[in-house]
């Protein structure tokens, strides 16, 4: 897991370009949420919830003074989906590379378009929250 | 399917009046269910709204000309209209309104302003949150208490329970037609005759009734009636109250303004007797001119007609989901409209909701605006598929299809 982020969005946007139909890139959503490592318990408590989802979900972050993991869970498997998505392109990385991290590729495989309005919502909200982290843990550093 | 219905109307000439129907989403061709949020608008509708505009737009009540003069007549007579549709006494009993929302809370803050401390309102548990929170806010603003019906497991009201809670300090009863989360139609007559013993007044919530079933205020005998247009085929944004003619006479007015007015000077102002008193502002006249259109609609169809098709999707669709693994069916009152709200053991309804969109198949999932009852079902939410008089057994079929193929895919 050592490449740049916009590596690892290429790379994302190529994986969806191989589906045709809408059916499949969920399918292949849903087989990405199902790999989602498991968050340890502890952190699915209420302050971690993000708000802005119908869908329940947990985002935790650490930071080992070089770079930040995600984790995270949600009730739903689709969303989860989504969010192993946003963990591949930004966990496993500095903090001013989360904050700078050009996140266009959510819309260039379609995926917020093809949300509907309260999904498109809490994704919003699940990119804001890790990019809220990474500048948390870099300020704490300065 | 219409070789197998017994219903005398012909569903395909129903559906041909609805253009939207014939649209595809995702590629795939529209199965509209999402009919207890909104139903979709005949052509005799959207062309009575174009009509209006093109031939006698004005306002209403208030012009020496003509054209005022045709859309104040044409006003008139959907109150008229309505009126003959709910078998109310007077058309004056029929107050416009922006919807249920809005019926609802005229009547909460115009009988709050006859409301005291210690006065007890009673609702139920299968309340929309439009039934329940301009309620809270009457009881906080007087100092009145809030009970609630409780109910059984298939979402059936608790009979003894309301007998109960009703006693000399209830001021007010208010429930559901029809739930819009399960579906259950509530005994509103037996009840109403119930809360009368104890002289409360009676509010139901008909927003789901309305496109379902023959409604009767005189029969059912109830104080208030609310309605929301949007849902019984006609326009949004419109809806009314029937209220009985004595307690309309005995409410203040909820909103001032210009049309509710009798004379007004600076130092004092009179209003205006019904209905006009609780109709403040230029009204949304093309809402209320087009409504009649979907109103003789319906009853071109037949009311007990329509009620007798629905019933036959809902055996039919009641037998077709059980047959999906996993399924379980929340609301199974004996006596239910054509909805069902359910879920799969295991799996998120906003998933499945999802996935059955990309198949162009449209439902509603979540909490339905009744976090309450959801809480008493203990699920934070469901799947629902609502039948309108247009959907089929066929496009039942496909949903069960549609599950069939997406239930895999998550588990
Ligand atoms: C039972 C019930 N009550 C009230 C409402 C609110 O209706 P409106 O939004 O048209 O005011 C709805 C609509 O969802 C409903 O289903």
């Amino acid at each position: 897991m050592s490449e740049s982020i916009a590596e690892r969005t290429d790379d994302i946007v190529d994986e969806f370009d191989m589906f045709e139909d809408w059916m499949d890139k969920y399918d292949h959503i849903i087989s990405l949420g199902k790999e989602l490592p498991l968050i340890d318990e502890q952190y699915k408590v209420e302050d971690n919830l993000i708000k802005g989802c119908q869908s329940r979900v947990w985002l935790h972050a650490d930071y080992d003074g070089e770079k930040v993991q995600f984790t995270a869970d949600s009730d739903a498997i689709i969303t989860k989906g989504i969010i192993a998505l946003m963990i591949r392109a930004l966990s496993d990385q500095t903090p001013q590379a989360i904050v700078d991290a050009d996140l266009s590729f959510v819309d260039q495989i379609g995926l917020k378009e093809h949300l509907s309005p309260t999904r498109a919502n809490g994704l919003v909200s699940m990119i804001k929250q890790m990019k809220f982290y990474a500048l948390a843990f870099q300020s704490k550093q300065a | 399917m219409s070789n197998t219905s017994t219903s005398p109307f012909d569903i395909e000439a129903i559906r041909s009046q609805f253009p939207v129907l014939e649209r595809e989403v995702n590629g795939r061709k529209l199965v509209y269910m999402d009919n207890g949020a909104t139903t979709h608008k005949p052509k005799a509708m959207t062309n009575a709204i174009t009509s209006y505009y093109e031939t006698i737009n004005s306002n209403v009540h208030r012009g020496v000309h003509h054209l005022s003069q045709r859309a104040t007549d044409a006003f008139e007579l959907t109150r008229e209209k309505l009126r003959a549709h709910i078998n109310a006494e007077h058309s004056y009993e029929v107050i416009f309104t922006k919807g249920t929302t809005d019926s609802i809370n005229t009547v909460a803050w115009s009988f709050g302003e006859l409301v005291k401390p210690g006065d007890e309102i009673i609702i139920s548990t299968l309340e929309h949150h439009s039934n329940i929170v301009p309620w809270q806010m009457l009881c906080e603003r007087k100092g009145a208490t809030l009970k609630v019906i409780p109910m059984d497991d298939h979402g059936v009201l608790d009979m003894e329970a309301f007998k109960a809670l009703l006693n000399e300090k209830t001021v007010l009863v208010a429930f559901n037609h029809i739930s819009n989360a399960l579906g259950t139609i509530n005994p509103v007559k037996e009840m109403t005759a119930l809360a009368h013993e104890v002289d409360a007044a009676v509010v139901i919530d008909g927003a789901q009734s309305m496109p379902h079933l023959n409604v009767d205020v005189r029969d059912l005998d109830v104080d208030f009636y609310a309605i929301s247009a949007h849902k019984m085929y006609g326009p949004t944004g419109i809806g009314a109250l029937y209220g009985k003619e004595e307690w309309l006479n005995k409410l203040p007015p909820y909103q001032g303004g210009g049309e509710m007015i009798d004379t007004v000077t600076f130092e004092k102002t009179t209003y205006a007797g019904l209905p006009h008193k609780f109709e403040a502002g230029t009204p949304h006249i093309e809402g209320v001119i087009a409504w009649a259109a979907s109103i003789d609609w319906l009853n071109e169809l037949g009311m007990e007609n329509i009620s007798a098709y629905e019933q036959e999707l809902l055996e039919y669709g009641t037998e077709a989901l059980l047959s999906v693994e996993g399924l379980k069916i929340h609301g199974t009152a004996p006596n239910k409209s054509a909805l069902f709200s359910f879920n799969i053991d295991g799996l998120h309804h906003y998933d499945i909701g999802t996935l059955l969109d990309q198949l162009g198949i449209a439902v509603r999932t979540g909490h339905h605006c009744t976090q309450p009852l959801m809480n008493r079902m203990e699920v934070p939410g469901t799947i629902r598929a609502s039948m309108g008089l247009y959907n089929t057994k066929e496009e039942i079929d496909t949903l069960v299809a549609g599950l069939n193929r997406v239930i895999p895919m998550l588990k």
